[in-house]
């Protein structure tokens, strides 16, 4: 059986969202499968319009923290979230919605990314995800 | 059996190792896979990521920071 990690991506800030982007694509990328369970604040970045409208997780300073860090992160050449996620998926990982988050926070399915999304699920898909994984993280 | 080039130099984590990959399954058994990049971690990983894959590297090289690493698929 491949190896394969599975991240839960709770936080929305943009740097927890590369994190958990890089980790899966670099897991992608050495063989293994890959899943995101997207909950709560990570799953609002997959509303249409805002992936990238995360704030810094420290430092952020009311947005010039993160105005900061995107700066030096163009001269260092980082990819956006958005290609990123784009590789995640043309490498084969699959990415799940929490259904809950949409009825807390009134998402619907047309507010999403219905281009990234594979699965709506519950906990139930992100236990069967991670029991069958060698990496699982919270992020 | 083609030559495929992947060009990372000036790409950071986790592009060279990404495009790398990208490359490798869209090669076709036989073809021959060169990375030419920049990134330093990237020059140990990649070798990591082929022995994970079972692919065998052909040749690995550095002059003046920047690296080439040749696969065999």
């Amino acid at each position: 059986m491949t190896e394969k990690a599975t991240i839960v991506v709770h936080s929305g800030d943009m740097d927890k969202l590369y994190s958990a982007l890089i980790i899966a694509t670099g897991a992608l990328s050495m063989g293994m499968e890959a899943s995101l369970y997207f909950t709560f604040w990570g799953l609002e970045r997959l509303v249409t319009g805002k992936l990238e409208k995360g704030a810094l997780s420290s430092m952020n300073l009311l947005g010039l923290g993160k105005w900061m860090v995107r700066r030096r992160m163009k001269a260092a050449n980082v990819a956006s979230l958005e290609r990123l996620l784009q590789d995640f998926k043309e490498l084969g990982g699959k990415i799940i919605a929490c259904e809950m988050t949409m009825q807390i926070m009134g998402i619907r399915q047309e507010d999403l990314r219905q281009d990234l999304i594979d699965e709506y699920g519950a906990v139930g898909t992100y236990v069967q995800e991670a029991r069958e994984s060698s990496i699982t993280l919270f992020i | 059996m083609a030559d495929i080039k992947v060009d990372v130099r000036g790409e950071t984590c986790p592009v060279p190792l990404v495009e790398t990959r990208k490359a490798l399954r869209k090669a076709s058994p036989g073809d021959t896979v060169e990375i030419i990049g920049t990134h330093p971690a990237s020059k140990k990983e990649i070798p990591m990521a082929l022995k994970a894959l079972g692919l065998k590297l052909v040749d690995i090289q550095e002059e003046e920071d920047v690296w080439t690493i040749k696969v065999g698929t």
